[in-house]
């Protein structure tokens, strides 16, 4: 196993309980799609599993070292990050830094990589998303889908044991979603272990092994993606499951 | 205009030149310079919400804020050598000016931190990174560029403002025209000199402003 969580709790100010006692495990390998309606908690998940968001209670254990995910120091939360990746929805590229200079930065300045091995690090990764043409542009002379990409290049770069997704459509323009969602699933074919929240039900289907389905705070259901897909046990992955499936027909 | 007051005009201007480029421009400097350093770390401060230090540069800058520059000036010139505390008109004016305006800067500065989108630090955690050098590569040079026009706007009138240095003895550009005026009694005329020496150095701060906002960009957004 390489990433447990247990129990996760998380309220904001004190009154309501976003997460209600989650738990996941995360093997080597995997691609986890988890799903579910807006607001269920998935993100704030996510968020709590980097500890951009501080959990309640709840216990994780990452490479074997188990920590208390209320009281985890800064110093182990550091130590954490540096072995994952996180994507956010709306890429939150470095808008004062070039394409290579996203990459780069976390590699000199928090693994103290020396300026020319970095760039030929973050120039690796670009190619890997097809981004090295743009190396000296701006955030924000590219479009969405490209600044994705850029953005999973930058987790790419410090070769992470897991790569979290925000979302990471669902703030682009229809026709970029696709180049976005390439990049993932040749990630996942190459054997990234990798969580996503999303709402790419086809993107779940295909590349997920397996599908966590929160609501209301709680996780309804868990288990591998074909039988989540075929054979949904619980009556509210049922609903959810055919309001797919009738939308996909439309 | 007749030939005395030409003679006087042209008698005063490299007097006034020469204050200017001893006095008011290093007086600008330094204080602006001083202004800057306590701006930005005090806009640091309440941005990363310190306790305790927080709620101190909040009363740092209503006390600021809330007096005269004048009065604040007298009282450190005038006032503190009944505590014993004896300085010099030129240090008392930098530090009296620094302060002062860097209440001023510090609130512009701290706006242009909190407009830094939330989503520019978590993004630098999540690549490992820490809180300083996230704010040193990242923030702070975000906010400097959004903060940059009201730097400006304190830089310009800081200029202007040296010529209050005058009543506690500094002898910059204005407090020279006074000295000049007492002895040929031109008032209209060397003022507006004065006024004008003023007006081209500011002009060209502005010019200077332009262009620095070019160079700055947009990051290649659109603007």
């Amino acid at each position: 196993m390489m990433l447990s969580v247990r129990d996760i709790r998380k309220s904001f100010d004190g009154k309501t309980e976003v997460l209600k006692g989650i738990s996941l495990d995360v093997n080597k390998g995997d691609v986890i799609a988890i799903l579910g309606p807006s607001a269920s908690g998935k993100t704030t998940l996510l968020r709590c599993i980097n500890f951009l968001e501080r959990a309640d209670s709840g216990r994780m254990t990452f490479d074997g070292q188990e920590f208390d995910m209320h009281t985890v120091s800064k110093r182990d939360i550091a130590a954490i990050r540096r072995k994952t990746a996180f994507v956010f929805q709306n890429y939150n590229l470095f808008l004062n830094k070039t394409v290579l200079q996203n990459v780069t930065l976390g590699l000199t300045t928090a693994r103290g990589i020396p300026r020319a091995e970095a760039e030929k690090t973050a120039m690796a990764a670009l190619k890997r998303v097809g981004m090295a043409e743009r190396a000296d542009a701006f955030p924000l002379q590219l479009s969405g889908g490209q600044q994705q990409r850029v953005a999973i290049a930058r987790g790419l770069a410090a070769g992470p044991e897991i790569i979290y997704f925000d979302e990471p459509t669902s703030a682009l323009d229809p026709e970029l979603i696709g180049e976005v969602l390439a990049v993932m699933r040749q990630l996942a074919e190459e054997g990234m272990t990798m969580l996503v929240v999303t709402h790419e039900m086809e993107f779940a289907r295909s590349v997920s092994n397996k599908v966590v389905f929160m609501d209301g705070g709680r996780v309804i259901e868990a288990g591998p993606t074909a039988e989540f897909f075929s054979n949904p046990k619980e009556e509210r992955t049922r609903a959810f499951v055919r309001s797919i499936l009738s939308k996909g027909q439309e | 205009m007749n030939d005395r007051l030409i003679r006087i005009l042209t008698d005063a201007f490299p007097q006034l030149m020469e204050k200017f480029f001893t006095m008011t421009l290093p007086l600008t400097a330094l204080s602006f310079a001083l202004a800057l350093l306590i701006s930005v770390g005090v806009a640091m401060i309440q941005y990363a919400r310190v306790r305790g230090l927080q709620r101190l540069c909040r009363i740092y800058i209503w006390i600021i804020r809330c007096t005269p520059l004048l009065v604040q000036l007298y009282l450190v010139f005038y006032g503190l050598p009944s505590l014993g505390i004896l300085l010099d008109a030129f240090p008392t004016a930098v530090i009296v000016f620094g302060i002062n305006e860097g209440a001023y800067m510090a609130e512009s500065m701290r706006a242009a931190l909190e407009a830094v989108p939330s989503g520019q630090l978590e993004a630098g955690y999540c690549v490992g990174m820490s809180y300083m050098s996230i704010m040193r590569h990242v923030i702070l040079p975000q906010a400097f560029r959004t903060a940059f026009p009201s730097l400006f706007n304190s830089l310009i009138s800081m200029v202007k403002g040296t010529s209050l240095a005058s009543v506690i003895t500094v002898t910059e550009m204005f407090r020279q025209a006074i000295v000049i005026n007492g002895r040929v009694y031109e008032s209209l005329a060397l003022y507006t000199e004065v006024a004008l020496i003023y007006l081209a150095f500011c002009s060209l701060l502005t010019l200077i402003q332009r262009w620095g906002e070019k160079r700055l960009g947009a990051y290649g957004g659109a603007r």
